[in-house]
């Protein structure tokens, strides 16, 4: 068979396997981000069907997946949205940094992957899955609930925190001192700035070059400037991601809306190829040995991210209920710890094991955040009714 | 940033409170006497949803009910007309024969204007106000676009208002 004409048969079948893969989680409630990456498994290498001569198209593919994912993030919150967030909820937001890169953290420097392991996998454990919860929220018909706007705020923060943790991180991997590495902070610092100010006063100009009237030509330049700047960003050793990233947040108003509308569909389907890639270059036969600490990163996580919910609720107020909803909100993990591990990933400094410990934890985590979402609210009150029957004597009045 | 809501009126104000919601869009709404919670989240795309608090848990919603522009100021009218209604009829007790009703504008008279009608010529009744979409145009001038669906606050004779019914549904 002539080569072209197997290559198309190959990404035809991934395609339509993710297609099938995606609606089988439509079914049962779930993120198709774990499918994905099973499907990845499945395909790659010790996987059940090895795929090749595709690879040229699918790692450039994954690229622009991480691209896509990072710019529509940037499109979804405005600058203004950001600036507030920041200025309302920074001490729940450090909260969340503390508590929940902790664990991740401690678990790379117990498996002796050396701090760059732990910045890493602190990464991996901290950063949320703004996808997945904002469906969760809507699904369950909680957006308009008084915890929702903590849970939202803190996502913005997390949001912040990956515009400056990404450069950083960029920066050590490619082995940079101490001083280069506060340089990169600096910079990146200083840059995150500067686009916030941009984008507050000068927003409209960014958006008049890449608005138009005309649907394929908006397309075309919003890819093509995504592109460029991430290109650019990325020989600039800032991390591509960063780029699209920044670019999203200077983009706003309707040009924004309209540029959300018409990206999500590429981004569904370059960010599912780069879930796959991620999960073709993860060997299924390495998972086995690290399953055990997944399932220790999955349950510390999952309590950190209660508390640091439970907390930020009720620091404005909400009642014990709320608190625990935006705190089982908070659970999922997703796309975003799968960029930071994607980026990690091949560097001398990591190892090899970090993938397989990285793609088990999102497994666990994105099928176990929307079920935490779910199931918190009966619990809580049963575990309220339950409380006067246990433990009558010293507070009967409840 | 608690504001007073734009029109209400009886006497009474109500504090709206306006919460951004990152990424999605806002949540307007307010705490009624008995302490729960009524209002709409506002998406970024013009989606409407009403939303109402539990009972037993005041940060938490009993329903989030997904609404069309079209639902969204039909229901309004709904809400707003019988006050407008029931204040107007309230003025003019003193007055016998005079009645104040609200008729809705049919399909005939989308998209022309309130001198088309020619109601004052016809029947004798005059328009106070047009509700639509929950807002209150007080003293229509004749050059007043109409769109089907609006509600027209109306003071005349029983007659006349019977008749301003027939034409506005007929045309």
């Amino acid at each position: 068979m002539d080569h072209t004409a197997l290559e198309l048969i190959e990404l035809g079948a991934v395609f339509f396997s993710l297609g099938l893969l995606g609606r089988l989680a439509g079914r049962i409630g779930l993120s198709p981000i774990p499918l994905y990456l099973v499907g990845g498994l499945f395909f790659g290498t010790g996987g059940i069907i090895p795929l090749s001569g595709i690879q040229g198209f699918t790692a450039l593919a994954g690229e622009v997946g991480v691209v896509l994912l990072l710019l529509l993030l940037g499109l979804e919150y405005s600058a203004a949205e950001l600036v507030t967030g920041l200025r309302r909820s920074w001490t729940a937001g450090i909260l969340d940094v503390v508590l929940n890169a902790a664990p991740g953290a401690a678990v790379a420097l117990a498996l002796d992957w050396g701090p760059v392991g732990a910045l890493v996998m602190g990464g991996v454990t901290y950063i949320s899955s703004s996808g997945i919860i904002a469906k969760v929220l809507a699904d369950l018909g909680r957006l308009g609930n008084r915890e929702t706007p903590v849970v939202l705020s803190i996502l913005v923060f997390e949001d912040l925190v990956m515009a400056l943790y990404l450069p950083i991180l960029t920066a050590v991997l490619i082995g940079v001192n101490l001083a280069g590495g506060l340089a990169a902070v600096g910079i990146s610092v200083a840059v995150l700035a500067v686009v916030l100010v941009v984008a507050l006063r000068y927003g409209r100009f960014v958006s008049a070059l890449v608005d138009s009237p005309d649907r394929e030509v908006f397309l075309l330049k919003v890819l093509g400037v995504a592109l460029l700047v991430a290109g650019f960003a990325s020989a600039m050793q800032v991390s591509a991601a960063v780029g699209a990233f920044l670019l999203g947040i200077a983009i706003s108003g309707s040009t924004a809306e309209n540029a959300s509308k018409l990206l999500e569909p590429l981004r569904d389907l370059f960010a599912a190829v780069f879930f796959v890639v991620f999960g073709l270059n993860t060997d299924p036969a390495s998972i086995p040995p690290v399953l055990g600490w997944a399932v220790v990163l999955a349950v510390s996580t999952t309590l950190t991210k209660l508390v640091t919910g439970w907390w930020a609720a009720r620091r404005v107020g909400i009642g014990p209920l709320g608190r625990a909803r935006a705190g089982a909100a908070l659970v999922a993990r997703g796309e975003f710890s799968i960029v930071i591990a994607g980026l990690a990933v091949g560097y001398a400094a990591i190892d090899e094991r970090l993938a397989a410990l990285a793609t088990t934890y999102v497994l666990l985590m994105a099928m176990i955040g929307p079920v935490a979402a779910r199931v918190v609210e009966p619990a809580a009150r049963f575990a309220r009714t339950k409380r006067p029957a246990t433990t009558p004597a010293p507070s009967a009045g409840n | 940033m608690p504001r007073v809501a734009g029109r209400s009126v009886t006497v009474d104000t109500v504090n709206v409170e306006v919460t951004p919601l990152p990424g999605i869009g806002v949540r307007k709404d307010f705490a009624l006497r008995n302490g729960r919670r009524i209002g709409v989240v506002t998406h970024r795309d013009g989606k409407i949803e009403l939303i109402i608090s539990k009972s037993d848990d005041p940060d938490a919603c009993l329903a989030e009910l997904p609404l069309t522009v079209d639902e969204a100021s039909a229901l309004a009218n709904l809400l707003g007309a019988p006050q407008l209604v029931a204040q107007l009829t309230e003025e003019h007790r003193d007055l016998p024969g005079i009645h104040t009703r609200q008729i809705p504008v049919g399909t005939p008279f989308d998209g022309r204007t309130l001198g088309d009608t020619a109601l004052r010529t016809r029947t004798g009744v005059s328009v106070v106000a047009v509700m639509r979409a929950g807002q209150v145009h007080p003293s229509p001038t004749p050059d007043f676009t109409l769109t089907a669906g609006d509600l027209m606050v109306a003071v005349g004779t029983s007659e006349g208002l019977d008749n301003a019914v027939k034409i506005l549904k007929r045309g």
